[in-house]
């Protein structure tokens, strides 16, 4: 990404404190609360005792005035909770690394060998990627049933890939059409094979591509939800988002402490991984988009 | 000597055969597509074909089908609940994508400004888009809820309402609040794609405007919205394609309720397929999404995309 910012600000500095406070500051604060918000108000749900949660008139519902461990204590103990962040980070890792394997293998044939109707091919990945889990779910359960996959992670492992595959196979074309074929040619004529080539040529050089790939598709497959809502049963089996919404609400009595505990905890993971890689998830983002 | 040089010559004459395999970019292309394919063949061809029949069939959960033609439809053509959903989904697709095109292009052109603490402001706006949407709709349930609304509450005390909003028992005011939700969580992606194209556009034209006598409007609307426009269709292209196919936040806040009145496709075919066990229906809704999205899709990327001729640009 080719950053102008620098350059493009022309003349701010004749711009008065007051009047860039109205025009950029203020609106920014607004859209940043309004973005912000249910973060914080999860987070002190989570550590609000229940006297002060349902209790707006004694206690100030913006501050908690005995902050409390009770919601996690009681998520991670009685509940299956532990079991749900399991097979969340299992299923999670598991499909990463399928559909990333899957995919550099499929990205540089189709860009470096560029066998017949390898365009064709890449094309037919590319709209793989616009059918929405949403049309794909029911005909998916019936053929992960007839599979004998039916409530078992192997349910989530295999499918995952099918959302990942085709968004990490067309954002690693990218990369590897950066990569110039010279190198290539003179490791051909080393007499290096084409899967030498691969590991210790392209893989190494297109090695941001291959991470942004990988951060964006982990969190997309800690994210899903359809997939494990339809294809997993029994409680031991769920992912957490789907424990959470599913094992957390007895009939009509709301464990809201607990759900927002989950909510939390469940968030966490993803946000500390996404802290650690944000360039590289901005630019599977955005490239994913460019392209 | 013949027949003591042979054992030599075959095997190496095999492995020339395996090694020339090798070589051919055909043969070797085939053998690293095959993980790929096998995954994508076996579970998206296969199953997408499979949903086009099942939708012509009366399967339910456990039992074989039997072909029945447009039957499925037909009686869905007659299904208030159906055209019900049709509209909901519509109205929030419609709804969702204007006011997240409005506030993420204007979110990107304050992040495209000189800021302090740039990077980590760009990092805290995507949150919404990185946490899992499940997790963050819990948190709108409970801002949501009838009696603990924290909005609620706050207008109360700000006295602008005289008692607690119903947000989800009302069926506009709980079309409206997923909605938002929705916003909420579209806004970050939109911003941030459309950032990335800002950051693309070279300062030089501004610079030219600048001397031409350009105001910041003109600006805006001679440079930046045509310079943007290709990014902004394939951009407005997916979200468009994620707010029309939704079905966590729905499922998540208010199950398609209160009386259907916020049951999307998605989630209506969920309800019919799965809870309900007629898988036949079920996909029968899936299946009608289709045309919808087809048709999406091809509006909103053509038609945005002409833009870019009509600017003097390829294509």
């Amino acid at each position: 990404m080719t950053t102008t910012d620098d350059q493009s600000v022309g003349m701010d500095y004749l711009e008065s404190f007051p009047r860039r406070f109205l025009r950029i500051y203020l609106p920014l604060g607004l859209i940043i609360f309004f973005l912000l918000f249910p973060f914080y108000w999860m987070a002190i749900a989570t550590f609000k005792p229940d006297a002060e949660m349902y209790d707006y008139e004694k206690y100030n519902p913006f501050w908690i005035v005995h902050p409390t461990f009770e919601h996690i204590k009681k998520l991670f103990f009685d509940t299956d909770y532990p079991l749900w962040m399991w097979n969340t980070v299992i299923v999670s890792v598991s499909s990463t690394f399928i559909s990333l394997f899957a995919s550099v293998c499929a990205a540089y044939a189709i860009e470096r060998l560029r066998y017949k109707g390898s365009r064709y091919v890449g094309l037919a990945i590319f709209l793989g990627y616009l059918v929405p889990p949403s049309i794909l779910f029911i005909p998916l359960a019936a053929t992960v049933f007839q599979l004998g996959l039916f409530d078992g992670n192997l349910a989530l492992i295999l499918t995952y890939p099918t959302f990942l595959i085709p968004f990490c196979t067309w954002l690693l074309m990218g990369y590897f059409r950066t990569i110039p074929y010279e190198l290539e040619e003179c490791a051909l004529i080393d007499g290096a094979t084409r899967i030498q080539i691969l590991t210790k040529i392209t893989l190494p050089l297109s090695l941001p591509g291959v991470i942004s790939a990988g951060i964006f598709a982990f969190t997309l497959s800690w994210n899903e939800f359809i997939y494990a809502l339809t294809f997993i049963s029994s409680s031991e089996n769920k992912t957490i988002p789907v424990g959470a919404i599913t094992e957390l609400v007895n009939g009509d009595v709301y464990h809201w402490g607990a759900l927002m505990a989950a909510a939390l905890t469940g968030s966490v993971p993803v946000v500390i991984l996404y802290s650690f890689f944000v360039e590289y998830y901005v630019s599977a983002m955005t490239g994913a988009v460019k392209e | 000597m013949a027949v003591m040089a042979e054992p030599v010559v075959v095997p190496a004459r095999r492995s020339s055969l395996w090694s020339r395999a090798f070589e051919s970019r055909n043969f070797l292309g085939a053998m690293f597509m095959v993980p790929a394919i096998a995954i994508l063949i076996l579970f998206l061809a296969y199953p997408l074909a499979l949903g086009l029949w099942l939708g012509m069939t009366d399967t339910k959960i456990g039992g074989v089908g039997r072909f029945i033609g447009f039957g499925n439809f037909v009686s869905l053509a007659k299904d208030s609940v159906f055209w019900l959903s049709v509209f909901n989904t519509i109205f929030y697709t419609v709804a969702a994508s204007i006011v997240k095109f409005a506030i993420g292009l204007y979110l990107a052109l304050l992040l495209n400004e000189r800021l302090p603490f740039k990077s980590m402001v760009r990092a805290i706006v995507l949150l919404p888009f990185v946490v899992p949407t499940v997790l963050s709709a819990i948190a709108f349930w409970w801002i949501y809820d009838s009696q603990f609304s924290i909005i609620s509450w706050v207008l109360l005390k700000a006295g602008l309402i005289t008692r607690y909003i119903d947000f989800l028992g009302d069926p506009w005011n709980a079309r409206w609040s997923v909605v938002a939700a929705n916003i909420w969580r579209g806004v970050p992606f939109v911003a941030i794609t459309l950032l990335a194209g800002l950051q693309t556009i070279s300062p030089s034209l501004y610079e030219a405007a600048n001397l031409d006598g350009a105001t910041n409007l003109q600006r805006f609307r001679h440079i930046t919205l045509p310079m943007l426009s290709p990014i902004i269709a394939v951009v407005m292209t997916f979200s468009v394609l994620m707010t029309f196919t939704d079905f966590q936040l729905i499922y998540t806040i208010t199950r398609g309720g209160p009386i259907n009145a916020t049951h999307l496709m998605a989630t209506l075919s969920f309800q019919r397929a799965i809870t309900g066990g007629n898988l036949g229906e079920g996909a029968a809704i899936s299946n009608a999404m289709i045309p919808f999205l087809v048709a999406a899709i091809l509006l909103s990327f053509f038609g945005l995309q002409r833009s870019r001729w009509q600017q003097g640009g390829r294509d």
